[in-house]
């Protein structure tokens, strides 16, 4: 019996476990020689040491930002690891086949071989591990179509232009606190750039896995999609079951030139504490696209179902004429987890259009909140937005809020809000129940009928694992 | 199969059933009449384990593996599982869940329960629609969401149509005739008739006589004020459709 409520207890976080691999780490705190030696570790331009001290500085004078609907708890800032990486033999593994085996299993273990023979067809992966980029599979297939996705690190090294030319563009450095802070320390996150005309082959995927203690991941992911080309995009995340808490503040910018798309889609899964709050990941985010060129799309989905406080706003720059954004999101919080999340709008040509869909589930005594900002600029003619926002609750304990805030500039506009909160009704359940059907696959139907709307926006397997996902989660909030 | 015994059941304070005894044997078919609010849904429901009901007095018996059992403690997944089927008189609403994942769940539920082998999606499409013709209905159905957007008599054909996907032992049926025109009554009282047999009861709850011209029961029950208060073969159904039923509740209080 207590094996099996031992292993009940496991499968909760199922990727909750901690690889024993040896580290190197800097030591704790920020200052300026932590940064300086963040730089001189990745054999850093000048110009960017000096665009993460100009951020720091920045950063010092900044304050926490204090608009989210519930209370932060402090994070002291000194006592967390602002750099950690597997120790390897030689400097530079030459190929993900070197690393150390530990790392590869742990990769296996979540579902990402990396290995060349197992790797996965059809998608690249880069495996970001604490604070490094460990390798990209499917490399050399990419680059014969001129498709470079690598490691930002890499990046700086061998494409300092593309870097140094889009590198802040979309999320300035004092764009936020967090912002402020990543980019001081930002260690490692990947770069992808498609050129002209070219349809990436396979879909680009990152895969994000947290294992140091008292570690920050301050990622930074840089994706340029030129002039008529099209990506793809993948991002998952998971962490070990501790029981402090961890800060995860990345930033991704997305750029597409004139006609070019980018679909990104994330499933979030950071380890979010014990049923009593212990514990989790603070995910304090800046996700950000700007619609550069005419015609061109860019469309987030999201699948936020981990992490203790989740804080996190992927938007659209319509910048371009005729340019689109698109914000598909499901958010499930349960035992004590709080989310804020929802994305913002920014219409500045003619002719732009937004979609916003986001599904809200909280259970237990969570708390998940919607905020939404669309704004029309004065310049931007016949702009249209259509924005749908519904929450479910699950049990008497849990809370949902929305905020939507509507600026609009432009006459022409045409801005559709529709907001609805809903409970799974006894009446549903019992219908589901009286043909057989247990309480709680019967929970899950129906939250996922849910989020349909967003589910079969996400790439297929990405779909099935994000259904999975939040079955899972459900499992011990029915009651 | 079923046996009930001085039944009496509450929703929240109000007591609703007030003592029934009412037994079924395979094969039969009953119906229970009597005016709104005398305890028909209720005594439908309590059967299948609707939780709201409050069962304060008497028991529910049902045949489990050759076994009288008493099931009143059971979830209604689990009464479902055993052989009961409710057939709803509002049937429910889940949106974006399409009417044949919901479908395929209940059947694989089943099946797991009974150690058969769960069906793969396609085959149990092919099973599903070689059901449609019975009540008259397309394969468009299958793929919209469950009960949305369905007219009155479509949702009723819905609810038969799940009855003989999951061929229930025992079938509850809580006014399947409201607000069916006459053609669509007489399709869904087609679809009842299939499920008949020797190993198969049905209980109707109705209002009307005229669904007993197409479906023609064994028994007829007149539930009054929570307690059946007469039972007698078809023709009662006929007497109460003439002369209502007040000769019967006159002298109850």
């Amino acid at each position: 019996m207590s094996e099996e409520l031992d292993q009940k207890l496991k499968e909760e976080y199922k990727w909750g476990f901690e690889s024993k691999i040896e580290m190197e780490e800097f030591p704790k705190g920020l200052n300026e020689d932590i940064i300086r030696l963040i730089s001189k570790k990745k054999n850093e331009p000048d110009w960017l040491l000096r665009y993460r001290l100009e951020a720091f500085s920045k950063w010092k004078e900044m304050s926490l930002p204090k608009w989210a609907a519930f209370d932060v708890p402090e994070i002291n800032f000194q006592d967390l690891y602002y750099y950690a990486k597997p120790k390897t033999k030689s400097e530079a593994p030459k190929s993900l086949d070197d690393l150390d085996p530990e790392l590869l299993a742990t990769f296996e273990k979540l579902g990402i071989p990396l290995q060349e023979q197992k790797r996965i067809s059809g998608v690249a992966v880069d495996a970001v591990f604490d604070s490094v980029s460990l390798g990209t599979t499917w490399k050399e297939d990419l680059e014969k179509v001129g498709v470079v996705f690598c490691s930002i690190s890499e990046a700086v090294e061998k494409y300092p232009d593309l870097v140094k030319k889009y590198l802040g563009t979309v999320v300035p450095t004092t764009d936020n606190f967090y912002a402020a802070l990543n980019s001081a320390v930002f260690t490692d996150g990947s770069f992808v750039y498609i050129p002209k005309g070219v349809t990436c082959p396979m879909d680009l995927s990152t895969y994000f896995r947290i294992n140091a203690k008292e570690t920050g991941q301050f990622e930074r992911t840089l994706i340029i999609a030129d002039e008529g080309s099209y990506v793809n995009y993948l991002e998952g995340c998971t962490a070990p079951q501790r029981d402090e808490n961890q800060l995860h503040a990345a930033i991704v910018e997305l750029i597409t030139l004139d006609n070019a798309e980018i679909k990104y889609s994330t499933v979030q899964n950071w380890y979010a504490g014990d049923k009593d709050g212990k514990g989790g990941i603070y995910n304090f985010v800046t996700k950000r696209g700007l619609c550069k060129g005419v015609n061109s799309k860019i469309s987030w989905t999201q699948v936020e179902a981990g992490s203790a406080i989740t804080w996190k706003y992927p938007s659209c720059i319509l910048q371009g004429d005729n340019s689109q954004g698109a914000f598909y999101s499901v958010a499930l919080t349960n035992n004590k987890m709080l989310a804020d999340t929802g994305t913002k709008m920014i219409h500045i040509g003619k002719n732009t259009k937004s979609t916003i869909i986001s599904k809200g589930i909280s259970a237990d005594l969570s708390q998940n909140v919607y905020r939404g900002e669309v704004k029309v600029m004065p310049g931007a003619e016949n702009a249209r937005n259509f924005s749908q926002c519904d929450s479910m609750l699950i049990g008497q304990t849990s809370k949902a809020d929305t905020f939507p805030y509507i600026d609009v500039k432009n006459p022409t506009a045409t801005v559709e809000h529709e907001a609805s909160t809903s409970k799974i009704s006894e009446d549903q359940l019992f219908y589901l129940q009286s043909r057989g059907v247990d309480a709680e696959k019967a929970i899950s139907l129906i939250v996922n009928g849910f989020c349909k709307d967003v589910f079969k926006t996400l790439p297929l397997e990405f779909s099935v694992e994000a259904v999975k996902l939040i079955e899972m989660k459900l499992e011990n909030s029915v009651g | 199969m079923l046996k009930v015994t001085n039944l009496h059941a509450q929703v929240e304070t109000n007591p609703i059933i007030k003592g029934i005894n009412f037994e079924v044997k395979p094969g039969e078919v009953h119906a229970i009449m009597g005016p709104n609010g005398s305890g028909k849904s209720t005594f439908s429901k309590l059967i299948s384990g609707h939780p709201d009901y409050e069962l304060t007095d008497g028991s529910i018996e049902f045949d489990i593996n050759g076994k009288m059992t008493n099931i009143s403690e059971l979830e209604a997944s689990d009464r479902a599982k055993e052989g009961i089927f409710l057939g709803f008189q509002y049937p429910v609403e889940i949106p974006g869940v399409t009417n044949i994942t919901f479908m395929h769940e209940a059947f694989n539920a089943l099946c797991e329960h009974q150690g058969a082998e769960k069906m793969n999606e396609s085959d149990f499409r092919e099973y599903v629609k070689s059901k449609l013709p019975i009540l008259e209905m397309n394969e468009a159905f299958l793929d919209r969401a469950v009960n949305e957007g369905f007219s009155g008599g479509e949702k009723k054909k819905n609810e038969i149509l799940q009855m003989l996907l999951l061929n229930p032992r025992l079938a509850l049926l809580d006014e399947t005739d409201s607000g069916l025109d006459i053609d669509a009554l007489k399709t869904v009282a087609k679809g009842v008739n299939t499920l008949r047999s020797k190993y198969n009861a049905i209980v109707l709850v109705t209002h009307y006589q005229r669904l007993l011209d197409y479906i023609q029961p064994d028994f007829v029950h007149v539930l009054y004020q929570g307690q059946i208060i007469k039972s007698g073969d078809k023709t009662l159904a006929l007497e109460l459709e003439e002369k209502g039923y007040d000769w019967l509740t006159a002298g109850i209080q």
